[in-house]
């Protein structure tokens, strides 16, 4: 009545159907979690077969293991398990070698998220941009406050450089491992940090030579000899100095 | 039969899943990927390979999201063959929606019967008849193909099938012995050629 017989041939070689993963699931589903050595301290690092997703430091998670995969599994919703290998490229990548090269993995961030960490990731050592420069930078000038939302919900700190994003101001802002260890970093990538807040307190966010007005981070400005502090590019432009075009100051 | 038969509840499995979801997850995916791999592959019409692949992640993940709201007693219960592939046609049929309103999403271009690739006669004469089957079960009707599939190419019992399509077991039967008919009557014609 049915037909239904399995050893019927037409049957038998339906059986021959089936098909092997042609490679093993788990690895498209799970991600995978070590530790590693970071800039100022061990670092707990999760990534999937598209690149690192996630990175937190010891402290931040109160060096437990139970406390990052909890996080990991409210932010990203997916299996975690733990490997020994960190991803190729990882390690030096922290030590300031490659930082760019290093696959990340941002599917849990919205377009806009993706966007400004994109833009941060092109920040050198070394330097900063302001919020507004990021803003400018995915042509959305206006979304400074947005920007800086998302650079706090950066799940990839230190490998995307958000530490390197400071206030409009001159001061150094927030971070996600609190501003303490923002200005820590900085000094640790040999940024002119003094320099910069020296500036701030006479609310001077740009400085001026030689014909060209920069951020005060840009290598140009810091080869620069006896720099002129201003407030804003155009009143540097009114002065007669174009914007430099490694820095690309805004604002 | 190409796959092992496994029992429909898998007791130790489900015991692993509420002891440490992650751990019991993994173990999970080893005694189902071939099984959800398998009927991705030959169910959805025009999902060639990689698509199948997606597909069944995709199943895995809905599945893995689904467990971690579940309670102890709700994990237990589990029929985990059968939660798992109906959780893949569910992602599957949503999936051939999403494709119809947003043309650019993964596994667009799906025909809506009809597999892509060489034709049937063609691989007839190839000699490759897994292929001309794997291209006639594709252009069977749903239901029928479904059915088929998951009672012949992953070899669960008529009343998981039944579980699965949410039909009763006489629609079950009848959807897989005209799908069955059909594959003679088409498998006879092509070898006659």
């Amino acid at each position: 009545m049915t037909g239904d017989y399995l050893d019927d041939p037409l049957s038998i070689e339906l059986g021959n159907l089936v098909a092997t993963p042609p490679r093993d699931l788990a690895g498209a589903l799970f991600g995978d979690w070590t530790r590693v050595d970071g800039p100022l301290g061990e670092l707990y690092v999760a990534f999937t077969d598209l690149g690192v997703s996630y990175i937190r430091t010891v402290e931040s998670v109160e060096d437990d293991d139970k406390q990052f995969e909890q996080r990991y599994h409210d932010l990203f919703q997916r299996p975690l398990r733990r490997t020994s290998a960190a991803p190729v490229g990882l390690q030096k990548a922290l030590r300031g070698q490659g930082a760019r090269d290093v696959p990340v993995d941002l599917r849990v961030l919205t377009p806009f998220e993706r966007d400004v960490l994109t833009a941060t990731r092109e920040i050198p050592t070394g330097q900063t941009r302001p919020y507004a420069w990021v803003a400018r930078a995915i042509g959305r000038p206006k979304a400074v406050r947005a920007v800086g939302t998302a650079l706090g919900n950066n799940p990839v700190p230190l490998l995307i450089p958000c530490h390197r994003v400071t206030r409009s101001d001159g001061q150094l802002g927030q971070y996600v491992f609190g501003a303490e260890l923002k200005e820590r970093l900085l000094r640790a990538e040999d940024t002119n940090v003094d320099e910069v807040l020296t500036l701030a307190k006479s609310r001077f966010v740009y400085v001026g030579y030689d014909g060209v007005v920069c951020y005060p981070t840009c290598t140009r400005a810091r080869n620069a000899k006896d720099p002129k502090g201003f407030r804003s590019v155009a009143a540097a432009e009114i002065a007669g100095y174009t914007p430099c075009d490694i820095c690309t100051p805004a604002g | 039969m190409g796959m092992p038969d496994r029992s429909e509840t898998d007791p130790a499995l489900l015991a692993a899943l509420v002891d440490d979801l992650d751990t019991g997850f993994a173990e999970l995916v080893r005694a189902y990927q071939r099984v959800v791999y398998s009927v991705a592959l030959r169910c959805g019409t025009g999902v060639t390979g990689a698509d199948a692949e997606d597909l069944a992640a995709e199943c895995f993940l809905r599945a893995y999201r689904a467990l971690r709201e579940y309670d102890r007693d709700r994990i237990l219960a589990l029929k985990p063959r059968a939660w798992l592939l109906t959780i893949l046609l569910n992602t599957w049929r949503n999936a051939l929606r999403g494709a119809s309103r947003r043309p650019s999403v993964p596994m667009a271009d799906l025909p809506e019967r009809s597999a892509p690739g060489p034709g049937v006669a063609e691989l007839v004469e190839r000699g490759e008849t897994r292929d001309e089957l794997a291209a006639l079960v594709a252009e069977l009707p749903e239901h029928q193909r479904t059915a088929v599939v998951l009672r012949h190419v992953v070899g669960l019992p008529v009343a998981e099938i039944a579980a699965v399509l949410g039909v009763p077991e006489g629609t079950t039967r009848s959807h897989i012995s005209r799908g069955l008919a059909r594959l003679r009557e088409h498998y006879a014609k092509e070898v006659a050629r």
